[in-house]
């Protein structure tokens, strides 16, 4: 306690004599350093200038950032020389002060707020479990119109898209695929008609149509009518986390999702054989109408995208 | 004539120390500063270079606050259709969001737009960057320990929030990569059991992608989390002031005491131009390094990708765990618990996060060391704790390589199974690989004499009998300093009074 009020005198700390050896500054040759640091302050202010007329002019986006970046470094660069070699080089000294009090004095606060306080509460114990309770009771409550009003409760909308018996498959410019659009080993984004320009088509309802061959093709048991004409329909969300599942590698037959690198084998009902992907990508059933367009049987048969919950 | 001696009377009237002297006077009538400003003033702050690192984050953050603050002039937060018809030709007429269309209006069609936007996203990479070098250098020299375990949590908070505001600003300019990120983000929330559909659909208004989150990114940007990160910075800096900094051992250097320049003038000098040179280099990466040309990436769109998304570098070790952790789903009783995301998106970060905030307590356990310490460790002297640390920074880094494994696959012609299983194990064996290692290299380092000190040139001479005598150099000015007794510092330096240098050589005595 004594060392921190004594150096805190001024009269303790002045007597510092001129030529002391910590006032002295940093550099061997001051006078070089003081125009070395001169020049970098000039070279600053002329680049600070041309900065403001750069601006003016509206030059080009690199010369601003050129003339500001460099100012602001050659004026900091002398900055930091100035006080790193023409200042007092020290080392100079500071106590430090202990920061735990005596023990009287956190006895002294401590009384203060358990008796003091804490008595008057204790004599009211009614009042103090009934003012605790209410705030209590509009904290709790105020978090539910907080978070219930940010959004619907999701319900079943994971569970479901828009593809419904008979929805005509589009691309993006809206136009119905017929049986003859893609060629064997071509692959094309589609929507089921009227979301394509939707939030929700694109970001639930995307469905990526294949094409593997021109017999009807069968992924699985229990598809045998889902692959006309070798047409093949996944959902577009990788089962990983979500991200289109937009890389069709046509040799090996496999649909890569860019993000994490999950593949999955277009021949065997999307069933993942690399990658984080737990599980197979959703297959739609499709059909051929009589004027050859390609529609969808169904909805899918189980929800569409990464993981959730109350996802069985 | 009767001017010159008015205004002599003024400054007598003013006192030895002029107007700047009668103004101090006036607020210390009031406000009583002058006690406080002088202690102040005095505040003597220990030289290290290791110690500008936490400099380097603040000014950082300063550049954060000005750029962002442009940025938002000019930035619309809505994902309202827009027909784009701007001066960048390959866009016109595309039907984009407000956010995408005013994100490259103000690259392209405002005056320093399109460099302030650059700036402000280099300044964040800098920022965490800098951020996660400042911990380490705390970590590593047992700069947490007892006084300093409250700032280290929220340092390390701080981080946290850093990367999250981050992932947040990264997102708004609602282009074909942020979207993805966020569509990402969006699935990461659903993976949480039991209410993560709940989370999800509150935090964006509904299923993804709705109209609300960039609105609702766009608040949590830039007031609610930058609110919290300067009050924290500010809670950061006045416990840092009232429990004065560690240092390094050394001449003249005790528990009790703190050696280095003082605050006025040589530390403010020395932090102002660092501030400059900080803010000088993050503007000439924004003019000269490109990032984030989200013109080229195009507006978001749900069923569009691209090739090689990676997220920015902070971000990037959440990524690589994501790709390569297993596909272990859990299912059961009709419910999924998806830890393919779970493990590696919310509980490792969880876990990784947690520990490093409780580091202190930990390490106290098994040290029993109560004591408290102003005085830094030089790792070597920790062998234990470094080589911990070194552990966890090789995992997490191996982590963030993983972040990469379709880009090194191409770039070295391997397959890409090959880099899955490759970095799955160099993740899980590094941490092995890097303890003992940094142990033994810690305490190998603890036998050799005059370890850390910077070395001198030896000056080998030939004498006139042809024998060789090596003498060492003297010592480098900046360590000179080192070898005189700390002093108080003074009341005022006067620099006129110091008698000039008789040349322009000084001879300092070793």
């Amino acid at each position: 306690m004594s060392e921190s009020t004594e150096h805190r005198t001024p009269v303790e700390i002045a007597g510092l004599a001129a030529d002391d050896p910590h006032l002295q500054p940093a550099a061997r040759n001051p006078l070089l350093v003081e125009r070395v640091i001169a020049i970098l302050f000039l070279v600053g202010l002329i680049l600070v200038v041309g900065f403001g007329y750069c601006y003016w002019v509206d030059a080009a986006p690199w010369t601003l950032g050129a003339t500001m970046g460099g100012g602001l470094f050659f004026l900091g660069l002398g900055l930091v020389a100035w006080g790193k070699y023409l200042m007092p080089r020290g080392p100079f000294v500071e106590q430090r002060h202990e920061m735990a009090s005596d023990q009287e004095t956190r006895d002294a606060f401590a009384a203060a707020i358990v008796e003091r306080g804490g008595g008057v509460i204790k004599r009211r114990k009614l009042l103090g479990g009934l003012l605790g309770g209410g705030l209590g009771a509009f904290g709790v409550v105020a978090i539910f119109p907080l978070l219930r009003s940010l959004g619907p409760l999701p319900k079943d909308t994971l569970f479901h898209t828009d593809w419904r018996p008979g929805s005509y498959l589009v691309g993006i410019d809206g136009r119905r695929v017929q049986v003859g659009d893609l060629a064997v080993g071509s692959i094309m984004t589609v929507y089921p008609e009227g979301t394509e320009y939707t939030d929700r088509g694109q970001a639930v309802d995307q469905t990526v149509l294949i094409r593997l061959s021109n017999e009807n093709f069968v992924t699985q048991k229990g598809r045998e009518s889902w692959g006309p004409h070798g047409y093949l329909a996944y959902s577009k969300l990788c089962t990983h986390l979500g991200c289109p599942v937009g890389l069709y590698e046509q040799q090996l037959q496999l649909l890569v999702c860019p993000c994490h690198q999950s593949m999955f084998d277009v021949t065997n009902g999307a069933i993942p054989n690399f990658g984080p992907a737990p599980r197979p990508l959703p297959q739609l059933p499709l059909y051929v109408d009589s004027a050859g367009y390609l529609r969808s049987q169904s909805d899918y048969h189980s929800a569409v995208g990464p993981g959730f919950w109350e996802r069985s | 004539m009767s001017d010159v001696t008015t205004r002599r009377a003024k400054k007598a009237a003013q006192g030895p120390y002029g107007a700047v002297g009668k103004a101090l006077g006036e607020l210390d009538d009031r406000l009583g500063v002058a006690k406080g400003g002088r202690t102040f003033l005095d505040k003597v702050f220990p030289d290290h270079w290791s110690f500008m690192l936490g400099e380097i984050a603040l000014y950082s953050f300063v550049v954060l606050l000005v750029t962002g603050v442009f940025l938002t002039l000019y930035y619309v937060p809505s994902q309202a259709i827009v027909t784009y018809r701007g001066s960048y030709l390959p866009l016109y007429g595309q039907h984009v969001t407000e956010a995408f269309a005013s994100s490259v209006n103000l690259s392209f069609a405002v005056r320093a737009g399109l460099l302030m936007r650059q700036m402000h996203h280099w300044a964040t990479d800098i920022f965490v960057g800098a951020i996660v070098v400042h911990m380490a250098r705390v970590f590593f020299t047992g700069a947490f320990r007892r006084p300093r375990e409250l700032n280290w949590t929220i340092g390390t908070t701080l981080l946290i929030l850093a990367i999250v505001n981050g992932f947040l600003g990264y997102s708004l300019p609602d282009d074909l990569v942020s979207g993805t990120g966020i569509r990402i983000a969006y699935s990461i929330i659903l993976s949480v059991p039991l209410v993560g559909t709940y989370l999800a659909f509150f935090l964006f208004g509904g299923n993804f992608p709705g109209t609300d989150i960039i609105p609702r990114f766009f608040i949590l940007h830039v007031l609610i989390v930058p609110g919290i990160i300067i009050t924290l910075v500010t809670v950061h800096m006045i416990l840092l002031v009232r429990q004065k900094h560690t240092q390094f051992p050394g001449e003249g250097r005790t528990e009790k005491n703190v050696v280095g320049a003082p605050m006025f003038p040589v530390f403010m000098a020395k932090t102002t131009g660092f501030l400059f040179l900080v803010a000088g280099v993050i503007a000439l990466l924004g003019a000269f390094a490109q990032i984030n040309p989200i013109w080229q990436f195009g507006p978001y769109d749900a069923s569009r990708i691209s090739y090689a998304v990676q997220p920015d570098w902070y971000m990037g070790f959440l990524d690589g765990a994501l790709r390569i952790f297993p596909a272990w789903s859990f299912h059961s009783f009709g419910y999924t618990i998806p830890l393919e995301v779970t493990i590696p998106a919310v509980i490792f970060p969880g876990l990784l996060f947690n520990v490093i905030m409780i580091w202190p307590a930990i390490e106290r356990r098994f040290t029993k060391d109560y004591a408290e310490h102003n005085l830094l460790d030089r790792p070597s002297n920790r062998p234990k704790r470094t080589a911990a640390g070194v552990a966890v920074l090789a995992f997490v880094s191996m982590l963030f390589i993983a972040s990469s494994t379709d880009v090194i696959a191409n770039f070295f012609h391997v397959s890409l199974n090959t880099v899955l299983w490759a970095m799955r194990v160099l993740v899980l064996v590094s941490p092995f690989v890097a303890y003992p290692l940094t142990y033994r290299i810690c305490k190998e380092m603890q036998g050799v004499r005059g370890a850390g000190k910077r070395k001198t040139a030896n000056v080998v001479t030939r004498t006139a009998e042809g024998e060789y005598v090596a003498e060492p150099a003297p010592a480098y000015v900046d360590d000179v300093a080192d070898d005189l007794e700390p002093t108080e510092v003074p009341r005022f330096i006067d620099e006129s009074e110091a008698p000039a240098p008789e040349s322009g050589v000084r001879i300092i005595e070793r």
